[in-house]
């Protein structure tokens, strides 16, 4: 059993981490609380579904499209919607969950409630000491071990992370040394749309798509965010895999209680953080962003 | 100036007004099939479904079908007088909030003034709905929730007050375990021909909703009734087929992801696995069995995979799994009646008809209880035809040229908990198997008494076929 275990608590826990780590970035980075990232996730699983089987383009070129959609319709709406009250942080709170559920209500009138199936990137199935693992888990995995790889090398190594952070730190300093605050966060916000797209692309395949699908993977990303510290995306990468254990330990120690898993990962955040309020790696000042 | 302000509220009270009319403007009524002016007089008939999910779909289609079918002949026969159907659509939401389910009952009946009730899916919901209803005396048929208890903890506890609670379809969950029992029985009788194994390993995956608790206890807890014999200890289902049952997995009902349960069942070395799906759940389910060429037959309920679409949501994956339905194409449960409805149905919604679909027979026995009554203003006296449903072989029905209670899944009779009986000539519950990309039925086919002691035998209806194992399945144990 533990090489199952194994196998697929760490294909659980690359789900997680792929979810989680736009919402890490914009989150704890800019310190944008963007509750309907999942939302724009499921949109671009709705938009490769439609560019798929309704316009019949070509898988990837439909992937690409999805993502640019998903970044140009998201980047508005944060224009329009976030970005004139981006100081209050309540608000922000609550007009993303309104944008969530307007994204939602919009794929309920297009696609109706319906459950979906994107076509894979990887069908079929590979055996990993000798458990089969869906292709689709490894490429999640890998993309978003890659992803966060190249997220830690943008923010630490180049010119435009250290100004994402200075922002995030000091708004005010920011904006006197010259940086273009509001061009920033903009920026930020289409980079963690780009993430939750390609989750949502990735993803979207490995499970059934319907409008109300953002919503459970909320819970997932609020879970893992939260238990990793916020503003640490190394935190949120190793709640990820912990959550994922979790889940998967649940299921082959409690098979009748499968259906607790997600109250297993929620009790598994609370235990940690009442013991340790900031969260795994969390951070008390803000000089230890990231 | 900061004009943003004032902007902002011209345009939400803009917004509001415009909502607020397209939400409350008034609506012609939906007569389908009625030709001419509609008069003042009308049956009003609500269906009460989660509209934005295919379960809700279903019921719409069904009760719209009936009602053209009975609209277009001239409508309802009251005395000497004829009147159309009406139909309101009432999404419930109840998949996905009980409260709401609740609200739109309350709304249907004081606001709308339906005047009889049909559908109702999920149970955790359907129970609030049923008690304002219940209120309001309003006769309830449910077409979609299985849960025993609906009936069995209303109609007999408190006659006054819930006789006005019917159950059309689905068969209750103890009838849908009887079935189910029949179709593992084929598949056992498979594995021990084909691959030599005399006590296949059966795993059970049912989601973690009332309705699957009893067929879930069933299958995996002792039987009391087995105390004190070599039973002890085993369920009914070991007992009755001669199954090792290795273990239950519950996962919720819109779980997304079941590759860790299946990858358990398979570390069991499961022959079989026994489903017992009605939500998405049932999608992931037959997505990830084939994908993951899981080396056990799968068999039981799953209500996603009674959908055309199935096919095509699990992309293939789910060619030979095994479900229980209540229609397939080509498979006459009556003759005359279910294939030629089934075919209308398909060829207008691109679709097979899901067991919710029920709601085609629901409408037709409103009707004919309401004519031999003489109007529908005389709730109980309707309620006392409707108890008499089916009992009558020699008396015809007025819009259909059956015999009384006989139904596109079956001849309809009520038991005194006004719950749809099972067996045979009556509501009988349908085999299907998934094979190149549509279902084919496989009970039932040369069935005999049992498994479990006092199940009658259905023989062979017309249509149906032999079950075919997964080849996966015979290519793994034959290595």
């Amino acid at each position: 059993m533990i090489p199952e275990l194994i196998v697929n608590g760490a294909a659980t826990g690359g789900v997680f981490a792929l979810l989680a780590v736009g919402f890490s970035l914009i989150f704890g980075v800019a310190r944008i609380i963007n509750l309907s990232h999942t939302a724009f996730g499921m949109l671009a699983a709705y938009l490769l579904y439609a560019l798929v089987t309704s316009y019949g383009l070509n898988f990837y070129l439909s992937v690409l499209l999805s993502i640019l959609l998903t970044v140009l319709i998201g980047t508005l709406l944060y224009r329009l919607c976030l970005h004139p009250v981006r100081e209050h942080e309540l608000t922000v709170l609550v007009i993303s969950v309104a944008l969530g559920v307007l994204i939602q209500q919009v794929m309920v009138q297009l696609f109706g409630g319906t459950f979906r199936s994107l076509p894979s990137f990887a069908a079929g199935y590979l055996e990993v000491f000798g458990v089969r693992v869906l292709k689709g888990h490894l490429l999640v995995l890998g993309i978003a071990l890659l992803s966060l790889l190249a997220l830690w090398l943008l923010l630490t190594r180049t010119k435009l992370g250290i100004a994402i952070r200075a922002t995030a730190q000091d708004r005010e300093m920011a904006n006197l040394v010259g940086i273009n605050v509001g061009w920033i966060c903009t920026l930020t916000m289409a980079l963690a749309l780009a993430l939750a797209a390609l989750s949502g692309t990735l993803i979207g395949p490995l499970i059934t798509l319907s409008p109300w699908t953002w919503l459970q993977l909320l819970v997932v990303v609020l879970a893992v965010v939260v238990l990793g510290g916020l503003g640490s995306l190394k935190g949120s990468l190793i709640a990820a895999f912990l959550l994922g254990y979790t889940e998967t330990a649940v299921v082959f120690f409690v098979p009748m209680g499968s259906f607790l898993r997600g109250v297993a990962s929620l009790t598994v955040m609370l235990i940690v953080l009442v013991l340790r309020p900031e969260g795994l790696f969390g951070i008390s000042f803000e000089e230890e962003r990231l | 100036m900061n004009w943003k302000l004032p902007a902002a509220i011209v345009i939400i009270i803009a917004l509001l007004g415009v909502g607020t009319y397209l939400v409350m403007r008034p609506s012609p009524p939906f007569v389908p099939g009625w030709t001419g002016p509609i008069p003042e007089e009308r049956v009003k008939i609500g269906v009460f479904g989660p509209m934005e999910f295919s379960q809700g779909a279903h019921m719409w289609h069904g009760a719209v079908m009936a009602a053209e079918h009975i609209n277009s002949a001239g409508g309802v026969r009251i005395g000497d007088r004829r009147v159309p159907i009406e139909l309101v659509k009432v999404d419930t939401n109840e998949i996905l909030s009980a409260s709401d389910a609740k609200s739109a009952v309350e709304r249907a009946i004081t606001v709308d003034k339906v005047d009889f009730c049909i559908g109702g899916f999920r149970t955790e919901s359907v129970w609030g709905m049923l008690e304002t209803a219940m209120d309001h005396r309003k006769i309830w048929l449910i077409c979609g929730s299985a849960t025993d208890e609906l009936c069995t903890q209303t109609v007999p506890v408190n006659y006054d007050r819930y006789k006005y609670l019917f159950r059309v379809t689905p068969i209750k969950s103890t009838y849908l375990f009887y079935v189910s029992t029949k179709l593992l029985r084929t598949v056992v009788e498979e594995i021990r021909e084909n691959l030599g194994i005399a006590e296949p390993k059966v795993a059970v995956l049912a989601e973690k909703l009332a309705w699957a608790d009893r067929i879930a206890d069933l299958a995996t807890k002792p039987y009391q009734g087995f105390a004190g014999t070599p039973y002890e200890n085993k369920s009914l289902l070991e007992a009755s087929l001669g199954v090792k049952v290795v273990g239950a997995w519950r996962p919720s009902h819109v779980a997304t992801d079941l590759t860790s349960e299946l990858t358990a069942i398979k570390n069991t070395g499961a022959h079989i696995i026994f489903t017992v799906f009605s939500g998405p759940v049932g999608v992931t389910f037959g997505r990830q069995w084939g994908e993951l060429q899981v080396p056990a037959a799968a068999v039981g309920i799953n209500v996603e995979a009674q959908k055309k679409s199935y096919w095509e949501e699990t992309k293939g994956y789910c060619e030979y799994e095994l479900l229980m339905t209540t229609y397939v194409p080509g498979v006459a449960i009556v003759e005359n009646l279910t294939v030629p409805w089934v075919e209308e149905y398909m060829n207008r919604y691109n679709d097979y008809p899901t067991y919710e679909a029920g709601t085609y027979d629901a409408v037709f026995l409103l009707a004919e209880a309401i004519t031999r009554v003489g109007g529908k203003e005389n709730v109980d006296a309707i309620v006392a035809e409707l108890e008499r449903t089916g009992t009558r072989p020699d008396l015809m029905q007025t819009y259909r040229n059956f015999p009384d209670g006989v139904g596109t899944a079956g001849r309809l009779l009520f038991d005194n908990n006004h719950d749809v009986r099972w067996g045979p000539g009556l509501v009988t519950g349908l085999g299907a198997q998934w094979r190149n990309g549509g279902l084919v039925g496989v009970h039932p086919y040369e069935d005999t008494a049992g498994p479990l002691t006092g199940l009658p035998a259905f023989g062979t209806y017309p249509g149906t076929v032999p079950y075919r194992l997964p080849p996966r399945v015979v290519s793994y144990y034959a290595r």
